[in-house]
């Protein structure tokens, strides 16, 4: 059984739909007794840093993620769940969990590609370099594309946990693994097909690793 | 670098599209989301659903279209028409669309942008313009109108004005339709797509009169749009989004592959 956080950030349902459509059974809850029950964790959201953290505090769900990433269940953080797993966030100047050491940054106004200014957030179908052989980043092709809605991009202090490059302007890091944690900046669950791919890559496996 | 967007748009009424679609197949569809579902594996990159049903009962149909919408296609999705209120986007959202777009409503109620902006995050609202070409006044100094209600009502409203204050309330995206173009399949209206698109940090989805793939081109390049609506060209079996997209890629547009 797979759990979904439900910790009030956005639409958590849109997920559940991706994995009801590759059969793979689910829950969505707050409760932490149940998802400790769950053999997965999966960690969206949609929102801003400083409301999801008080969010996770109020129901304890901060010092569950931590342990569950320290007891090597699988976790994936998916959108704002791949921001507030690093140490801090430029977004409401928020302290995040500090799993991952890093901070979470806000595109720089004057970011520019080829032809001129880029809009901000970062919309739209991107592509995803990735350069490691990981589990779950396994099978998807090098010119797969992936969905993306976000004005904050993370920095991680040490770059040896990217798991994923993309540019929008400048080079960021659109995905992470470290342990049984992978976290994606893009919404993999509206990323058609290579979406689907990843998350049915995450539900085998079995949250072990090595480069 | 992002894709520029390829964006079916398919109008609902009832639950049932307005005008079957013909496919390559010859198969007359109905159904939205079986059209959802073809454009979907086409490669479409969104897809916007246009509800103008006006009728409660017919909007707690749409309500199920969504759903089922949902259940089977795995990339983003925005519902428009008639929606004016928080409960009713909270009901589209829920039943799994990305985004809300608002057009009309939003011209006599501009506050339900920046309401539904802190209530769902500003990716979820799109700010529909519906757009004419008008004498410049004082009043209209960009020369450019905003109309409602279908295009049949004047406001007076400068549209680059109203662009801006858009995306000042809080708007993630404007999906800009021409009038003037509408219907006509002689392209874009590439001077208004390019001055809005430009004078916004918001991306811009270009709307009205695409043809051909040219048109799609054009707008994309000149009109600097960052997505394309394409209606009847698809529609009516001339094109395939595959077609299209293939011809835009010969022509060193960056857009998505189906992988």
């Amino acid at each position: 059984m797979i759990g979904i956080v439900d910790y009030k950030a956005g639409n958590l349902t849109s997920v559940a739909r991706a994995l009801a459509f590759l059969n793979e059974p689910c829950v969505v809850t707050d409760d932490c007794k149940i998802l400790d029950r769950a053999s997965h964790i999966i960690f969206p959201g949609v929102g801003a840093a400083g409301t999801a953290m008080a969010n996770l505090r109020e129901k304890g769900l901060d010092d569950h993620l931590r342990l569950w990433v320290q007891n090597n269940k699988p976790v994936l953080g998916i959108c704002l769940g791949s921001q507030v797993i690093f140490d801090s966030s430029e977004e409401d100047d928020t302290a995040c969990l500090g799993i991952v050491p890093g901070v979470v940054k806000r595109f720089p106004p004057d970011v520019r590609g080829e032809d001129g200014p880029l809009k901000i957030p970062h919309m739209g179908w991107n592509s995803v370099d990735f350069p490691r052989r990981h589990p779950v980043f396994a099978d998807i092709s090098r010119d797969a594309e992936f969905y993306f809605v976000h004005s904050y991009y993370t920095a991680p202090d040490d770059e040896s946990v990217v798991a994923g490059w993309t540019d929008y302007g400048m080079r960021f890091c659109s995905a992470v693994a470290r342990g049984s944690l992978v976290a994606v900046q893009f919404h993999l669950e509206k990323s058609g097909r290579p979406g689907l791919t990843l998350l049915t890559n995450f539900c085998r496996w079995r949250g072990d690793y090595a480069e | 670098m992002l894709s520029k967007r390829i964006i079916p748009c398919l109008d609902v009424r009832d639950g049932r599209l307005t005008k079957g679609i013909k496919f390559k197949e010859n198969i007359d569809i109905g159904d939205p989301v079986e059209a959802a579902r073809t454009y979907y594996e086409q490669g479409a990159d969104e897809i916007v659903f246009y509800d103008i049903t006006a009728s409660s009962e017919g909007r707690a149909i749409m309500l199920d279209v969504v759903k089922r919408v949902a259940e089977t296609i795995f990339i983003p999705f925005s519902v428009g028409g008639g929606i004016k209120t928080l409960e009713e986007m909270r009901q589209v959202i829920l039943a799994g669309a990305e985004k809300i777009s608002l057009n009309s409503w939003a011209v006599k109620n501009p506050e339900i942008i920046s309401e539904g902006a802190r209530a769902f995050g500003n990716q979820c609202i799109v700010l529909g313009m519906d757009v004419r070409e008008a004498p410049v006044t004082r009043q209209i100094p960009s020369g450019y109108e905003i109309v409602i209600n279908g295009g049949r009502t004047p406001t007076a409203l400068d549209a680059l004005w109203w662009a801006q204050e858009g995306e000042r309330l809080g708007a993630g995206e404007i999906c800009l339709n021409s009038i003037d173009a509408d219907g006509t399949q002689n392209g874009y209206e590439l001077t208004l797509t390019e001055m809005i698109s430009t004078h916004v940090g918001i991306p811009v989805i270009a709307s009205g009169g695409a043809g051909t793939p040219d048109h799609l081109l054009d707008v994309l390049t000149k009109g600097r749009a960052d997505a394309a609506l394409i209606a009847s060209m698809v529609h009516y079996q001339r094109y395939t989004i595959s077609e299209i997209k293939g011809f835009l890629s010969e022509h060193s547009v960056k857009v998505r592959g189906l992988w």
